[in-house]
């Protein structure tokens, strides 16, 4: 009966035209938005005297930002596209941030203080080359300030006012790289020195007033330089030759060019492969050898000599003019748990300016990179803060001995995200003490009531808004019973794992990865993806649960892989292990020893596959299964799909018994000429299918085919594998195939003539939803493939199933050709699209909604009921009652749909979902530059009441009916009293 | 509450197109230029009108123009002018993306027999556009409006109802009781009484 009730209750929630939708007071309650920049390459202080005082940085993220400097909030911040990095920033003309992008082609100027765009000029390139930005401080030509910008081969002088190309200078013939800029103060000559085939100096004097060359120089250096060069003077350089073993200094005094080779052995006796660790400093240069720091002072003839070492690694700033016609610079090395700046004068290292030592986390790494700023103080000195960016790509401000603020900026490269959950809360302790008096309680009911009846005034709302987030409880540190409260771990790209918390994202605890052997070669890993390692829900009650990270040393796919199994509740490492090969795929497997723990197969590049946990017990689970067990591999560049089944123990000398040897049992292989691999998917393994047969409307079954080996591949034209625009619509087709991962087997194939990728897919239950572009329409496209299973779908007659003649039982192997049936429809859809997620609730009961990432890096929520192929123009009765939309051509983008509402999600990459213990709710969390996180409710959460539900206007209800009631009886009382008398 | 939105939206679109008509008196040249060989310019320009919603305010400085989803991305100058550089000839598309609108995809060819023209066409109502000036389609408000307080509202909730429904019952069923004859009236009444209130245990044979 009550499973009736829920289905009919379901049925009439279903038949309404349901969108996720959100009133403007509610935003910020389930949801939280965190915006981000990424580890910061460049940063150039802003710190006049007026005004507020910022840093502008550029990121590896391809952000141009506008940080404040007391705070670290961001007052403006641009991402630029994906191929858009940013070479160079700096600030013309007091007022103009000017960022140089796209390897030196594209140069724009924003205005500081609101970062509007100002002007745009794309600059001619040729070839590819290192480029260079240098934006002069007192060079004016004619009212002009020029910008001098290297790039593919073209030296141009650029306007600051207008973005307007001076002149442009052609080095392409030669192949010459320009690697400084120089600028005599009182000149308008500047000083282009550059490299030919990194074996010639070249010193070019033009006029900067025509771009003329005025004299030039050069030489050929027979070693060879390495790249690496360091600015002493407004005349000299400091190169390292190719060697790494000799120090080279360019002397380029009134036109002439001279060498002056010493080789480091002569500095230092210890020699090594040096490294130059600074770009600017004046007089002196900071080299790396054998991890040691050596301060090299530059003599007036280019002589040079060792004034001070440091024995610890040691991070550097450029030097930067204080009073008096000094420079001073500042250098931060580690020691144990703590990190000092030091601030010297160039020219006397012996005077410290500023000595600070501040504790720093060790998950924090080392210190990557140092920029300095000084500020003169109330008593005329001279102060200084550090803005220093660390392993771990977070970003920290010092002054005065501590850290002023500092941002996570690890969070803008998440490469993978799990969830897991929360500790359970002991007795008496969750029961928080929320409201206090009854008083309280209704007087914040009727607050509500007010608000949702647009009555209250706006210190009400304030006052409302506190109430709920104190109300809901949302962010206590332990599990609640609706599951709203979980973990969101998130793995970075430098290696660290964060545990944000649900409520309110805040980071619960953070964790570096780390080399378990302390090697040389692999110092700190990187993180590639994140498993759930141990679940504990039957046994092992009283452990905690844990997570699998797999990291890599290096970046090549053969290098050895690294395992780190990390405790979910308190962020510590439990063990972590150097594995000895290389990871190209980790297979969970659908098997757990008695401890929970999930065994996982890895496979590595020569073909064998190892078992985890390394444990006995966990090799006789896998042994039993051994014939069960399939995997497969995608090579994308060739076109080849292969089916691989496991044959026996590896043999060798470092092989164990946990290491297995795979034969090959099927292979798909594309035409080269006609199909190159853009996309595969699979379903998600933990997803849970509720119900295996869809009722149609005229009491019909139709029976799903769910199995989890089914591989989506598109595959296209490789013409239309390129951008938009590159191809014709007769040159490119579209085709998608769904496989059987076990048998290799085609269970269908759909082709769309002149259509072409990106294709963006998604794969649920029975159905796969892709998104692709049409080039005749020259719009996106939407399609929906279902599957079915037609040797099920005589089980429909009941005396069948009453009489036991049906197969509903039969086992379902892969081995049996299966006998199903599609259904697909296209729709237009008005947007691109990054990323497509769908979300899972705990039972599957709840409708589904495909979360949909556009271009513009707001999430629409779509319900999958519009991508349903059984829509027609004209659905009868029976359809409209089963919930059928009448077809459109186009997917309606409803904006109260958006699930971001007034957010961005910057540079989206990637939507998880994830299901709470509420089976009408989902978690989803959305990352890319900016972290999203919000609860949906595909249909309404018809399980329980709402947040706004009102228990004022339930209990004036009562009231009102009591106090009726006790009215109506009086009166009739009265009226029985006054008919006896009569 | 689908219908409500809809009109909305409908409103906004209306006001959008009366504000195209009174653009389109301000025409502006395409500008176009070739500038080398095989790559060509697109210029182009963004126009929100003013006040077609409020809270939104038309900042240009957060503004996306994005080619071929996602090849090349740009800004908008002050101006709202914006270009691609080094665009090959060929049939592009350009989006517009801008918090609190939604600017239809434009399907661009660039020609390249005759010098970079550019020929403008809207993906979506497949109205061609004599110069590449872009405006939204219609304005987007991610939230629902909450409905004004008004005493229907209150009538319609579930608690309006049991209301209604009560005063129905304690109003009209005396009325109802006044008009059966009182000889049926008592009739029933024996009949209740000899037979007692009715039991869920009556009902069911195995408890006797």
């Amino acid at each position: 009966m009550a499973i009736r009730v829920f289905l009919t209750l379901l049925l009439f929630l279903s038949s309404a035209i349901l969108s996720f939708s959100l009133y403007e007071d509610q935003a910020g309650l389930t949801d939280w938005h965190q915006r981000y920049i990424g580890k910061v390459k460049h940063a150039v202080f802003h710190t006049q005297k007026t005004g507020r005082k910022r840093v502008i940085v550029s990121t590896e993220e391809n952000v141009v930002a506008s940080l404040d400097l007391r705070h670290g909030e961001i007052f403006w911040r641009h991402v630029l596209g994906t191929k858009d990095a940013i070479d160079g920033v700096g600030i013309a003309l007091g007022k103009y941030v000017i960022t140089l992008s796209s390897e030196g082609s594209a140069l724009r100027a924003w205005n500081l203080p609101d970062g509007q765009m100002v002007w745009e000029t794309s600059l001619h390139t040729a070839q590819h080359s290192k480029s260079l930005l240098s934006v002069p401080i007192n060079l004016k030509v004619d009212k002009d300030y020029p910008i001098i910008v290297f790039g593919g081969g073209y030296l141009h002088a650029v306007s600051a006012i207008d973005g307007e190309v001076l002149w442009k200078k052609d080095f392409t013939a030669e192949g010459f790289e320009v690697q400084r800029v120089l600028q005599p103060p009182g000149s308008s000559i500047i000083y282009v020195l550059g490299f030919i085939n990194s074996s010639e100096a070249v010193v070019y004097q033009i006029d900067s007033k025509i771009g003329e060359v005025v004299a030039q120089k050069s030489m050929v250096f027979p070693g060879g330089f390495s790249g690496e060069i360091s600015s002493v003077s407004s005349d000299k350089v400091v190169v390292l030759d190719s060697t790494r073993s000799i120090l080279v200094t360019i002397g380029f005094i009134d036109g002439g060019i001279s060498f002056q080779k010493t080789p480091i052995s002569d500095l230092v006796e210890d020699s090594g492969k040096a490294e130059i660790l600074s770009a600017l400093l004046s007089n002196m240069l900071a080299v790396k050898v054998n991890k040691r720091t050596l301060f090299v002072k530059v003599g007036g003839e280019g002589k040079l000599e060792v004034v001070d070492s440091l024995s610890d690694e040691t991070a550097m700033s450029d030097s930067l003019p204080v009073a008096d016609d000094q420079e001073a610079f500042a250098s931060v090395h580690h020691e144990g748990s703590k990190i000092h700046l030091m601030v010297k004068l160039v020219n006397e290292l012996d005077n410290v300016l500023l000595k600070e030592t501040i504790q720093m986390d060790q998950h924090r790494g080392r210190v990557h990179k140092v920029f300095m700023n000084n500020y003169i103080r109330t008593d005329r000195s001279n102060g200084f803060r550090a803005l220093i960016v660390m392993e771990d790509h977070s970003l920290l401000l010092l002054q005065q001995g501590a850290i002023v603020w500092s941002r996570e900026e690890g969070l803008a490269s998440v490469t993978d995200v799990t969830t897991a959950e929360l500790p359970l809360g002991k007795d008496g302790v969750s029961v928080a003490k929320v409201e206090h008096t009854l008083f309280e309680w209704l007087k914040g009911h009727v607050l509500k009531l007010k608000g949702s009846l647009l009555l209250a005034s706006p210190e009400d709302v304030v006052a409302i808004q506190e109430l709920r987030v104190k109300s809901s409880g949302k962010n206590k540190l332990t599990r609640d019973h609706n599951g709203f409260r979980k973990l969101i771990l998130a793995l970075t790209r430098p290696g660290k794992l964060f545990a944000l918390h649900t409520g309110d994202g805040r980071i619960v605890w953070s964790m570096l990865l780390k080399s378990p052997s302390n090697s040389q070669a692999c110092e700190r890993p990187n993180g590639i993806s994140l498993y759930q390692w141990q679940v504990p829900h039957h046994h092992a009650m009283d452990e905690n649960p844990s997570v699998l990270v797999v990291g890599k040393c290096g970046s090549d796919s053969s290098a050895p892989g690294v395992l780190s199994f990390v405790d979910v509740y308190t962020g510590k490492e439990i063990s972590s292990s150097d594995i000895g090969h290389s990871v190209v795929q980790v297979m969970p497997l659908p098997f757990t020893d008695s401890t929970e723990q999930r065994l996982h197969l890895i496979a590595d590049t020569v073909g064998h596959v190892h078992l985890y946990p390394k444990t006995s017990e966990a090799l006789s689970i896998f042994q039993r299964e051994f014939q069960n067990v399939y995997w497969y591999t995608v090579e994308a560049d060739d076109g080849i799909i292969r089916g691989h089944v496991m044959k026996g123990s590896c043999s060798g000398e470092t092989a164990d018994e946990y290491c297995f040897t795979t034969r090959e049992l099927w292979t798909v292989v594309f035409p080269s000429e006609s199909e190159k691999i853009i996309s595969t998917l699979t379903r998600k393994p933990n997803e849970v299918v509720h119900t295996q047969a869809k009722v149609n409307a005229d009491q019909d079954l139709l029976y799903k085919y769910v199995s989890r080996n089914l591989l989506f591949v598109a595959t296209v034209s490789p013409k239309g594998a390129g951008e938009i625009g590159s191809v014709t619509p007769e040159e490119s087709s579209l085709v998608v195939y769904l496989i059987d991962t076990i048998t290799g087997r085609i269970l269908h194939r759909l082709s769309h003539q002149g259509c072409q990728g990106p294709v963006h897919a998604v794969f649920s239950e029975n159905w796969v939803v892709y998104h692709y572009f049409n080039l005749r329409a020259h719009k996106y496209e939407v399609t929906v493939v279902e599957i079915y299973d037609q040797s099920r779908a005589e089980n429909k007659n009941v005396w069948k199933l009453i009489l036991g003649k049906h197969n509903l039982t039969a086992p379902i192997t892969s081995y049996s050709r299966p006998e199903v049936f599609t259904k697909s429809q296209s729709y237009f859809f008005a947007q691109s699209v990054k990323t497509i997620a769908v979300t899972s609730t705990a039972k599957g009961i709840t409708s589904k909604q495909l979360l949909i990432g556009t271009i513009g890096d707001q999430i629409l929520a779509l319900d999958k009921r519009f991508v349903d192929p059984r829509r027609t123009l004209n659905p009868s009765q029976a359809e409209k009652e089963e919930g059928i939309i009448p077809l459109t051509d186009t997917l309606p983008i409803i904006p109260q749909a958006y699930v971001t509402h007034s957010h961005k999600v910057e540079g989206l990459r990637g939507i998880v979902t994830a299901p709470s213990k509420l089976e009408s709710t989902t978690h989803v969390f959305a990352y890319g530059v900016d972290l999203f996180y919000t609860r949906l409710a595909p249909s309404k959460t018809y399980d329980s009441l709402t947040d706004d539900f009102s228990y004022a206007l339930l209990l004036i209800t009562i009231v009102a009916l009591v106090a009726a009631i006790y009215i109506t009886w009086v009166l009739s009382e009265k009226k029985e009293l006054s008919e006896k008398w009569r | 509450m689908a219908p409500i939105l809809r009109s909305t939206s409908l409103v906004a679109l209306i006001v959008c197109q009366i504000s195209l008509i009174f653009l389109f008196a301000s025409t502006l040249p395409i500008s176009s230029g070739s500038e080398s060989e095989d790559s060509y310019t697109i210029t182009g320009r963004v126009r929100i009108p003013a006040s077609t919603v409020i809270g939104h305010a038309a900042k240009f400085s957060n503004i996306k123009v994005i080619l071929n989803g996602g090849q090349h991305v740009t800004f908008l100058r002050p101006d709202g002018y914006f270009t691609f550089h080094k665009v090959p000839a060929g049939t592009h598309l350009i989006e517009v993306y801008a918090m609190g609108y939604f600017f239809s995809p434009v399907r661009v060819d660039v020609s390249a027999r005759h010098r970079g023209k550019v020929q403008a066409t809207l993906t979506e109502t497949r109205r061609s556009l004599t110069e590449l000036v872009l405006e939204p389609l219609r304005a987007e408000q991610y939230y629902e409006m909450r409905e004004p307080f008004s005493v229907m509202s209150i009538l319609k909730s579930p608690m309006g109802l049991m209301v209604g429904f009560m005063v129905v019952v304690v109003f009209l069923m005396p009325k109802l009781m006044e008009n059966i004859d009182p000889e049926e009236m008592k009739s029933a009444q024996e009949q209740m009484r000899s037979q007692g209130v009715p039991s869920l245990t009556s009902l069911l044979p195995a408890s006797r």
